[in-house]
């Protein structure tokens, strides 16, 4: 009886303190055990590989050759030697022009047409152009017709031609929509009754209010143009205009070496697959860099996207 | 076409933002589009773009009942009726490709389905909420890389001279090579689509997770439910709308078996094991010239996908569950 009373309170504080209800007894210790072991089994799963890149584009040329489980001794050569050759800073410079240039253009477009479009009731037509642009969501041309298109327009071997076919996504689009749909109205109906205009209302007003939704689309929309490789392989065949991921694609899965890719004239170059890893290593890391402000806010992007969508 | 019915409901919020709503009866349709005459502005650089890019290129498919070539153009070239949707059904290669979707989308359906539900369980019987935002951190990562990175990588782990091929081999165990086998190749490809979107594909099953009222768990644990019966009864048929409708939408794509990954592996383990209707698309048309039996196959493989959407959509609506639309 003693004994009871002494250890309720302390298991109800610790259920407390964890948010649990009262009924939710805590799991058998085999069966924590268990749990603990698969899920540090998939950890480990997701991130040894990329820290096994990143830590072997390190190594050292030695140990690179000998192919070990984890580095001991680092070198720099790796990046050193990208960085003479020209190949992969042209395709790092495509990609972040790409990146750069298409994030804005999308971002203002997707959110010119999302305002445009948060009135149907009031703007005769818009309706119809909103079922149009949604339906897209559900089929797409194809290959071939995309191809011609862009052939026909004269884009081929333009880095346009990997902004300009996949400008606005239709489910972007809606995300930003009902988040503008979801604004305090008080706040536009004052400005419109005072003689706004909607771009004014739509500068001034919205946008401003809309920031959070409009980081988290930049974001999608900047890894969607960082990670373009098909778009690039079709459209572009000048490999001074190649993005960056083709020119993974080139260097590490084809096999092709590096042109130029010395550390200096009289130094022997370093060893192929340290420089495949620092290739690697180079093209994810911008994502690795925007991940933690990406995570923050994709939850509630993707949640509000798939629930009306 | 599909979404018509869903795009109705969202409609009622919009009039809230517009004011004199009285007078609007009596206006008349062009005094209407005078005074919104600002919003075209907005809606006319997006419009264009979809009727453009999305519109235009549709067109382009009659390609398929053509023999197009780029150099006599679409006026140029003559029309040939079915002429390249037989010529398909008389293709090897076709039937391969086909063949290939096939499995691999019946293992993607059996597998990566599955699997995020299996890890949002698990995630969710959780006790300790850091741990879970730590382990969704580290799973939700890999779907923001592209496939030639993660294929990259894979090779740097799995292939010839990888990471796994050097531990086996310091065993005396020499010759692994996951990554050229044509005999595990689908499986593979399962694998590294499960590795990349395993994370990603929990968010939504948190969200319907988080949607079953606690007090159906808490009437259930004091009837005195395992917390095993508790997932059986009371979580999984909360879940299942959810599931319902990502099936169905999974079903109108189960024939695009992740085009970038195949295509970007196939020269690894030859087309035999590799060719799916998507990378037969491109390599026929693309690079081969021969647009007119290319763009007929992908135009098939899209009506196949609608045909499967549409009937998904009934069967699932003929058991009582909720469709798309």
């Amino acid at each position: 009886m003693s004994t009871a009373t002494a250890e309720l309170p302390r298991e109800v504080r610790q259920r407390r303190k964890a948010g649990l209800p009262p009924w939710l007894n805590p799991a058998p210790l085999w069966l924590r055990g268990i749990k603990a072991a698969v899920i540090v089994a998939i950890v480990v799963t997701m991130l040894y590989p990329l820290v096994y890149v990143i830590a072997m584009s390190f190594a050292s040329p030695q140990q690179a050759r000998a192919g070990v489980v984890f580095p001991t001794e680092y070198s720099l050569d790796a990046y050193r030697a990208i960085f003479n050759g020209g190949t992969v800073v042209t395709g790092l410079q495509n990609s972040l022009w790409v990146t750069v240039v298409g994030t804005f253009l999308s971002l203002t477009a997707s959110a010119m047409l999302a305002w445009g479009l948060s009135r149907t009731k009031d703007v005769p037509g818009s309706k119809f152009i909103l079922i149009m642009v949604l339906a897209t969501m559900f089929f797409s041309a194809g290959i071939i017709p995309n191809f011609l298109l862009v052939k026909s327009l004269g884009l081929l071997d333009s880095l346009w031609s990997l902004i300009i076919p996949g400008l606005v996504s239709a489910f972007n689009m809606i995300v930003i929509r009902n988040f503008f749909m979801n604004l305090p109205t008080e706040l536009i109906e004052a400005a419109r009754i005072d003689g706004a205009g909607e771009w004014r209302i739509f500068l001034r007003i919205v946008l401003p209010l809309s920031k959070p939704v409009l980081a988290v689309m930049g974001l999608f929309y900047a890894v969607g143009y960082w990670n373009t490789y098909f778009n690039a392989l079709l459209y572009i065949n000048d490999a001074e205009k190649w993005p960056i991921q083709v020119v993974l694609q080139q260097y590490v899965l084809a096999g092709v070496s590096i042109p130029g890719a010395t550390v200096s004239p009289d130094q022997p170059p370093p060893p192929g697959i340290t420089l495949q890893m620092a290739v690697i290593v180079l093209a994810t890391v911008p994502i690795l860099l925007v991940y933690p402000f990406l995570q923050r806010y994709f939850t509630k992007g993707v949640l509000t996207g798939a629930i009306k969508g | 076409m599909t979404v018509k019915t869903t795009a109705v409901p969202e409609q009622r919020g919009a009039g809230r933002a517009s004011g004199a709503a009285p007078k609007r009866r009596k206006a008349t349709l062009r005094q209407r589009i005078w005074r919104e005459r600002w919003m075209y502005t907005f809606i006319a650089p997006g419009a264009l773009f979809f009727l453009v890019f999305a519109y235009v290129p549709m067109l382009g498919n009659v390609v398929a009942f053509m023999d197009y070539s780029p150099f006599r153009g679409f006026s140029g070239s003559p029309w040939v009726g079915m002429q390249n949707f037989v010529a398909i059904f008389n293709d090897p290669e076709v039937v391969t490709a086909l063949r290939n979707t096939l499995v691999i989308a019946f293992l993607q359906l059996i597998f990566a389905f599955p699997a995020p539900i299996a890890l949002a369980l698990l995630l969710d019987s959780l006790m300790s909420n850091r741990v879970k935002r730590m382990v969704q951190t580290v799973v939700y990562l890999p779907h923001f890389l592209s496939w030639v990175i993660i294929i990259s990588v894979w090779q740097q782990v799995l292939g010839g001279g990888g990471l796994v091929a050097n531990l086996l081999s310091g065993w005396g165990m020499g010759g692994f090579d996951a990554m050229t086998n044509a005999d595990t190749f689908k499986l593979l490809v399962v694998a590294q689509a499960i590795w990349k979107d395993v994370g990603w594909g929990t968010i939504i099953f948190f969200a319907a997770i988080a949607g079953i009222p606690q007090d159906r768990y808490e009437a259930a644990a004091v009837d005195g439910a395992s917390a095993w019966r508790r997932i059986w009864h009371v979580t999984l048929p909360g879940i299942i709308p959810v599931t319902t409708l990502l099936l169905i939408l999974n079903l109108g794509n189960i024939l695009t078996v992740g085009f970038e990954q195949l295509l970007l592996q196939q020269p690894m383990v030859g087309a035999d094991a590799a060719q799916v209707l998507d990378t037969f698309v491109y390599f026929r048309g693309v690079l081969g010239g021969e647009w007119g039996v290319a763009t007929a196959a992908g135009l098939l493989k899209g009506a196949i996908g609608t045909v499967l959407v549409l009937s998904a959509n009934k069967i699932a609506k003929k058991l009582g569950g909720e469709g798309i639309y």
